[in-house]
């Protein structure tokens, strides 16, 4: 009966009508620009931006700044993730580390982290930890959130039958438990995705001499109104490159799942 | 091979009294049922031999020449097969390898549908699997806690045999919970009526197998549904 559902012969139901919508607006936004209904001071047109970004990778600025971004962004996932995914694993099988810890971050985690950066400026002056800082802390909750919330929701029955079926406590752990977390980790892991662009990108136009906030920043100093969009459009093929790779590792890993499973 | 010994057992929940004065020896090899209707207390007690719930009085001990501990599993009325897992690699979990777990998939019958996923099987292939699993690990206590009770009845008439079947080969203890009488008379040597929370009747089922329904089979199946209906 799914099938059913899901079987929809519309005309507008195939791969490319999606694009339609995007398309149309790049389209209208370049003839506006070149037909100066929209000064490109305000905004530069389409064919505008794409030859600034030849440009800055003629000079290789491009790939150099991007690269430093990627690489803050990366190490301050990895950081935050493992921070976050072993907070959640603990709390998550061991009531005592629960109730020990889990209602302090629970506190903590209200705070919106963005407005640590008063603080993490005076304590890190504006360095690279100090960026790193905010994209670990922002990427820690909701990895810590959704590994925790994940343990608590495996089916108890599972691991009922686990103990009758004499399994130790870690092939409890990696055989049930685990496998049994992780759509929900997984999950944890998109959003989080999302919370490592946007920290990055407010930690970068704050105050940075590389990356792509720095970029836009000294554009901005100079009216390249160009560049200032052209760093928009990085973050967001950046953010949509990250979410393709999370998908890409959700349906890999959760191919058992029917949700998932494209057969 | 281990007997099942049960003294004075009891079992409660806070006030809730769900068992009590449970004396019951089963005979290792043996197939018994257990009867009685929902809450009574069946499931109770199949839980306290699985070591699942422990005892609030009396005593469990398994006999036998054996020294070490029986091997106990369960088949549950929901199949509890992991969905992350293909059909072989379940049937592995109860299993010391790959090729035992084979052999107990061929057992079942669904060889060919070892890389599968659970979530791809019908109602009945996933209790077989689960029968598989629990078969693979050569356990010397089986218990059946109303494995068959979501199945339509066509497939719990093929289920019942082929768990009779390997019983037979297999020669584990069996112990089914069930609230279906003509399941238990057609499965067991011994039917356990259990009423709030008492063994109410014991009686031993002296058919030759196969068994068919004859005068003799609907004799002790009309006296078990007169004890629990009556009692």
């Amino acid at each position: 009966m799914g099938d059913k559902l899901n079987r929809n012969t519309g005309w507008y139901n195939n791969r490319f009508f999606p694009w339609v919508l995007p398309i149309v607006f790049v389209v209208l936004w370049q003839v506006l620009g070149q037909y100066n209904i929209i000064t490109s001071t305000l905004l530069p047109t389409p064919l505008e931006v794409v030859q600034a970004a030849i440009r800055l990778f003629n000079t290789e600025e491009l790939q150099e700044h991007v690269f430093i971004s990627t690489q803050r962004a990366l190490i301050g996932f990895f950081i935050g993730g493992i921070i976050g995914f072993v907070l959640g694993l603990f709390n998550g099988t061991i009531l005592f580390s629960e109730k020990l810890t889990d209602t302090t971050i629970q506190m903590v985690r209200t705070i919106p982290h963005l407005a640590l950066i008063p603080l993490v400026i005076l304590w890190f002056g504006i360095g690279e930890s100090a960026k790193v800082f905010l994209v670990a802390v922002g990427v820690m909750f909701p990895i810590y959130i959704n590994t925790f919330n994940g343990i608590k929701n495996v089916d108890r029955k599972l691991i009922e039958m686990g103990s009758v079926y004499g399994l130790s406590r870690w092939r409890l752990f990696t055989n049930i438990i685990l496998p049994g977390s992780l759509p929900s980790i997984l999950v944890g892991i998109r959003y989080a995705l999302g919370v490592m662009w946007m920290s990055l990108i407010v930690a970068e136009t704050i105050g940075a001499d590389s990356g792509i906030g720095f970029m836009a920043t000294s554009a901005r100093e100079f009216m390249q109104m160009d560049i200032v969009v052209l760093t928009i459009v990085l973050y967001a093929i950046l953010g949509k490159l990250s979410d393709v790779i999370a998908k890409l590792f959700e349906q890999r890993l959760l191919k058992w799942n029917a949700a998932f499973n494209k057969k | 091979m281990f007997n099942i010994e049960l003294k004075d057992v009891g079992k409660s929940y806070g006030d809730n009294e769900v068992l009590r004065g449970i004396d019951l020896s089963i005979e290792q090899g043996s197939f018994t049922a257990i009867v009685g209707r929902s809450g009574c207390g069946k499931s109770t007690l199949l839980r306290i031999i699985a070591k699942l719930e422990e005892v609030s009085k009396g005593t469990l001990l398994f006999t036998g020449e054996e020294t070490k501990e029986p091997k106990i599993r369960i088949m549950f009325q929901d199949d509890r097969l992991l969905p992350w897992k293909n059909n072989l690699n379940n049937i592995a979990l109860g299993s010391v390898n790959q090729m035992l777990a084979k052999e107990s998939l061929e057992k079942v019958g669904l060889i060919d549908k070892q890389s599968d996923w659970p979530d791809q099987l019908s109602g009945g292939q996933k209790q077989r699997i689960a029968l598989a699993r629990a078969l693979a690990s050569n356990p010397d206590i089986l218990l059946f806690d109303e494995p068959l009770g979501a199945l339509d009845a066509l497939t719990r008439m093929e289920m019942q045999k082929l768990i009779e079947g390997l019983w037979e080969q297999q020669q584990f203890t069996s112990l089914l919970v069930t609230h279906d009488v003509t399941e238990a008379v057609h499965l067991a040597d011994r039917v356990i009526v259990i009423d709030k929370g008492v063994i109410q009747l014991d009686e031993e089922i002296d058919l030759p197998r196969p068994r068919v329904r004859n005068e003799k089979f609907t004799y002790y199946e009309k006296k078990i549904l007169n004890q629990i209906l009556g009692g």
